[in-house]
């Protein structure tokens, strides 16, 4: 299956949102593809509001079964979170399980106006009920496949579909 | 013999001392914690990695301090706490420290953080939970008589990362009554194990242990000598029982000789830093001029601290 | 009875003799050696091919806990440990609640002792009275009711002018003394040899020169009051070079060393293994080496088991809290295997340490298998093995370093005055 072009895919994500958004509105990149994707877009928007970004790995909802993961990068949100609308930005939405914990680490920095998510890619096969706002593309793939960003030494984004 | 606080896939199961693990689990362990430290700054101070389970503070020894920096650990991970503060002379009326054990894991704990005013306590526990097929609860030590203090020893080696960035170039020396300290037994652990090449303790030959040098220092009777050049300076609390007798004439001389002053403290590096684990006994062992100086940095060292259990329960808690 | 013991590798130190021979008991008595005695008629034979046949082990230190610990152990639990570990005579400590300080409680213990499955009991008497080195306990009267040797245990006399009166009023009417060298104060509240290991684990340390301070003032008192001295449990190369050079100088002293010391060091310790906490402590391997090496060498001169039962209650604590001693009744023999082995001794001059070399001490006529001898004898499986463990102990004391280990040597009889105490595991 040949994979669309990431760099593509950013600059038609970042059209759809240009209409949808409030001046306050903050943009917050999941670790490490969403931050990739969201720097992208600040970048692209023209946003004043820091970028923010969060690494999940407190949050969730398999810590229990398999532990802290290594290399946990601290999250950032260098903006007042209390009535400001946010945007989630990830790579690739799938269970929607990390959309939940993001949703639930950014509560405990403030009440939000309103969380909109915005994603590279949907790949189907949610297990929570998540609907992304905006989604650059949709394909759907099997179970055994992951789809993962990545990022080249030059700082080109492309996408790589690998067995799970 | 199987390193009684590691499981069989060699991952920390509990965290009784330092000496004998590895450096990538120390590092991994000094990693974990940095993200830690953003948590104090959100509205809300809490992360649900702990959501559900039982942290006891098991205190054989009365410590308010180091209780209150693991319980507010625990509470910032959402566990809930039960605190428990048993002296030792009610256990010598009957009940045994493994009794104790055995009737708060009937009450479905799944984590203790021990003091006690033996060393070795906390492995006794741990080995009992073994024996008796416990295996999932974990066990901390937050100081055992005077053999151990780890999450005080990673605590400050935290601190020093933070100032000096890399371990392998520091000298750092380590002052005071080395012969009755947990904490410094897991510092010297903690910083050979972390690569310092130079490694210092100082104070008389009453307060240093026989054979010391074996564990990877350079001794110094001489606080002068012993400073020169220093990166960092650790001090050591001096009890108040060991101030005069046998061991010390008294408190004014080993302030003379032995405690920190700014006089003394410009042998060491114009950028040294100072740390004490507290609580400090101003006067005795350090001057409040330095305690309170520009080279300190005693007050980040607790605020690290809360950090660093975080970052150890949530590690044992997911092996 | 008579009995025939045949085809065994019949070992008397004593004698020199290390040679396939049979032996014949009768009336209690060791009656013939290699030929049967005229007219002898055996009620019983035993076949001890590939076994060994020895004098029964002496043990200068088992305490049975009686009277005073019965909780830890019984007369009855710790004389089935002494004869399933071939151990026929046994000196006990005159440390039990209260101390072995009367006459009457020594009569006692004599009189529970007298059972023909039971080792024969030497009681070593209180050098003081309560072992508190304060007041000297009535020798000659303790001497009659049994009492082969007066001592402290592993307690002090801390007052010099006490030791030295205590050792006068021995010497006048021959007693031995055994006594322990350990400096009170310098051993005060330590738990383990003063060095890297006790540093690592911060636990509390005793120096060598405990031992040696100690043990110097003793020898110059044996010196000055002409008393039989015996050193029991020498833990360090010190204090052997101190007794060496005590010999040397005319100083008649005999000294005593553990299994355990004989095998373990102060590393043994591992992660503050209460069984490994020790009196006197476990020294460096170094100091082990000496002893192993002096026991071999005949400058140490017997083994013992030091035997000490300690109920778990007493055990499973932090390291220092924890009761010192370890159980040794039935590791003795074994323990005695693996040290000859491993220093590659004749089995004749190691089972020497735990049978005739320790009568020398207790003096008695025991520890040989002379024609006329007590029929005390051990036969055993030098190819057999104990795995050590709480079920293979008969011991009420469960607490050994050893336990878990797999040891030389299996006892297959052990025979007191000529009867079968203790024959295949029963």
């Amino acid at each position: 299956m040949v994979m669309p072009d990431a760099e593509r895919l950013c600059l038609a994500l970042a059209e759809h949102l240009r209409t949808g958004l409030h001046p306050d509105t903050a943009l917050v990149g999941i670790h490490t593809g969403g931050v990739w994707v969201a720097e992208r877009l600040h970048a692209a928007l023209g946003l004043k509001t820091p970028l923010g970004t969060l690494d999940v790995a407190f949050y969730r909802d398999d810590f229990s079964r398999s532990g802290l993961h290594a290399q946990l990068k601290p999250s950032d949100i260098p903006f007042d979170v209390e009535d400001r609308p946010i945007v989630i930005v990830d790579d690739v939405l799938y269970t929607g399980r990390t959309i939940r914990a993001a949703m639930n680490e950014i509560f405990d920095y403030g009440r939000p106006a309103r969380i909109d998510l915005a994603v590279l890619i949907d790949r189907g096969g949610r297990e929570l009920p998540v609907c992304p706002r905006w989604v650059a593309h949709a394909l759907t793939l099997d179970p055994d496949k992951n789809l993962q960003l990545e990022r080249s030494d030059a700082g080109v984004l492309s996408l790589r579909l690998i067995d799970a | 013999m199987r390193n009684p606080q590691l499981n069989s896939h060699g991952e920390l199961q509990h965290l009784l001392t330092i000496d004998g693990l590895p450096r990538e689990i120390l590092a991994a362990i000094l990693d974990t914690a940095a993200p830690f430290t953003e948590v104090a700054e959100r509205e809300v101070k809490k992360l649900p990695l702990l959501r559900g389970k039982s942290v006891f503070n098991l205190f054989f020894e009365n410590s308010t301090r180091t209780r209150t920096t693991f319980e507010i650990a625990a509470k910032r991970l959402s566990a809930d706490v039960i605190n428990l503060n048993i002296s030792t002379s009610s256990t010598a009326k009957g009940e045994t420290l493994l009794d104790t054990v055995d009737n708060l894991c009937a009450m479905q704990a799944d984590m203790f953080v021990v003091r006690h005013a033996a060393s070795g306590a906390p492995f006794l526990i741990a080995q009992h939970l073994a024996a008796m097929g416990l295996e999932h609860i974990h066990v901390i030590n937050a100081g055992d008589g005077r053999h151990a203090h780890p999450t005080q020893g990673l605590l400050d080696m935290y601190t020093i990362r933070h100032y000096k960035k890399d371990f392998t170039g520091l000298t750092v020396a380590i002052i005071g009554d080395l012969l009755h300290s947990r904490v410094a037994r897991s510092q010297i652990h903690a910083l050979t194990a972390l690569g310092v090449p130079e490694l210092r303790v100082i104070g008389p030959k009453t307060l240093i242990p026989t054979d010391v040098a074996q564990l990877g220092v350079r001794v110094f009777h001489d606080m002068r000598a012993g400073l020169k050049d220093v990166d960092v300076v650790m001090m050591l609390r001096l009890q108040n029982e060991r101030m005069q007798g046998a061991l010390l004439p008294s408190p004014q001389e080993f302030f003379k000789y032995y405690g920190l002053t700014a006089d003394k403290l410009e042998c060491a590096r114009p950028d040294a830093i100072v740390m004490h684990p507290g609580p400090m006994n101003r006067g005795v062992e350090i001057d409040s001029a330095v305690a309170d100086g520009p080279h300190a940095v005693i007050l980040p060292q607790v605020t690290f601290g809360i950090a660093v259990r975080m970052a150890v329960m949530s590690m044992l808690a997911g092996n | 009875m008579k009995i025939h013991i045949k085809n065994g590798r019949l070992i008397d130190p004593a004698a020199g003799i290390d040679a396939q021979k049979d032996l014949f008991l009768a009336a209690g008595k060791v009656a013939g050696i290699g030929t049967a005695p005229d007219g002898f008629a055996a009620n019983r034979i035993i076949d001890a091919s590939g076994l060994v046949v020895c004098p029964g082990l002496i043990d200068l230190a088992a305490r049975l806990r009686e009277p005073g610990f019965e909780y830890r152990a019984t007369l009855e639990s710790e004389m089935a440990a002494a004869v399933a570990g071939g151990v026929t005579s046994l000196a006990c400590p005159p440390d039990t609640d209260p101390p072995l300080d009367e006459p009457g409680l020594v009569e006692m213990l004599k009189h529970r002792a007298r059972h023909p499955n039971f080792a024969h009991v030497y009681p070593v008497g209180a050098l003081t009275v309560g072992l508190a080195g304060e007041r000297l306990t009535e020798m000659a009267e303790l001497h009659e009711a049994g009492c082969v040797a007066f001592g402290q245990a592993h307690l002090p006399v801390t007052d010099t002018r006490v030791l030295m009166r205590a050792m006068q009023y021995a010497a006048t009417f021959d007693f031995p003394v055994w006594l322990q060298a350990q400096d009170p104060f310098l051993g005060q509240d330590g738990v383990a040899h003063d060095g890297e290991v006790a540093t690592r684990l911060g636990l509390a340390g005793i120096p060598v020169s405990a031992e040696t301070i100690a043990l110097s003032t003793i020898l110059q008192l044996a010196r000055d009051t002409g008393v039989r001295i015996h050193v029991t449990r020498i833990s360090s190369a010190a204090a052997l070079d101190m007794i060496v050079a005590a010999r040397a100088s005319g100083i008649g002293v005999s000294c005593d060393v553990s299994v355990n010391h004989l095998h373990l060091s102060d590393a043994d310790i591992g992660y503050f293994d209460p069984h490994a906490n020790l009196v006197p402590p476990l020294r460096s391997g170094p100091d082990r080496d000496a002893l192993r090496r002096g026991l071999a060498e005949g400058t140490v001169n017997a083994l013992c088991s030091d035997h000490t039962p300690v109920d778990d209650d007493a055990k499973q604590l932090p390291f220092a809290e924890a009761e010192a001693g370890a159980t040794g009744l039935e590791l003795l023999l074994p323990l005695t295997l693996k040290w000859a082995a491993e220093m590659q001794l004749p089995l004749a001059r190691a089972l020497a340490r735990i049978t005739s070399d320790a009568a020398r001490i207790l003096g008695l006529a025991a520890g040989v298998l002379a024609p006329g001898a007590a029929a005390d004898v051990c036969i055993f499986d030098p190819r057999g093995s104990l795995k050590v463990t709480r079920e293979s102990l008969r011991s009420q004391g469960k607490n050994t370093p050893f336990l878990g280990r797999e040891l030389p040597g299996r006892v297959r009889y052990t025979l007191l005055d000529g009867h079968v105490a203790y024959e295949n595991g029963r």
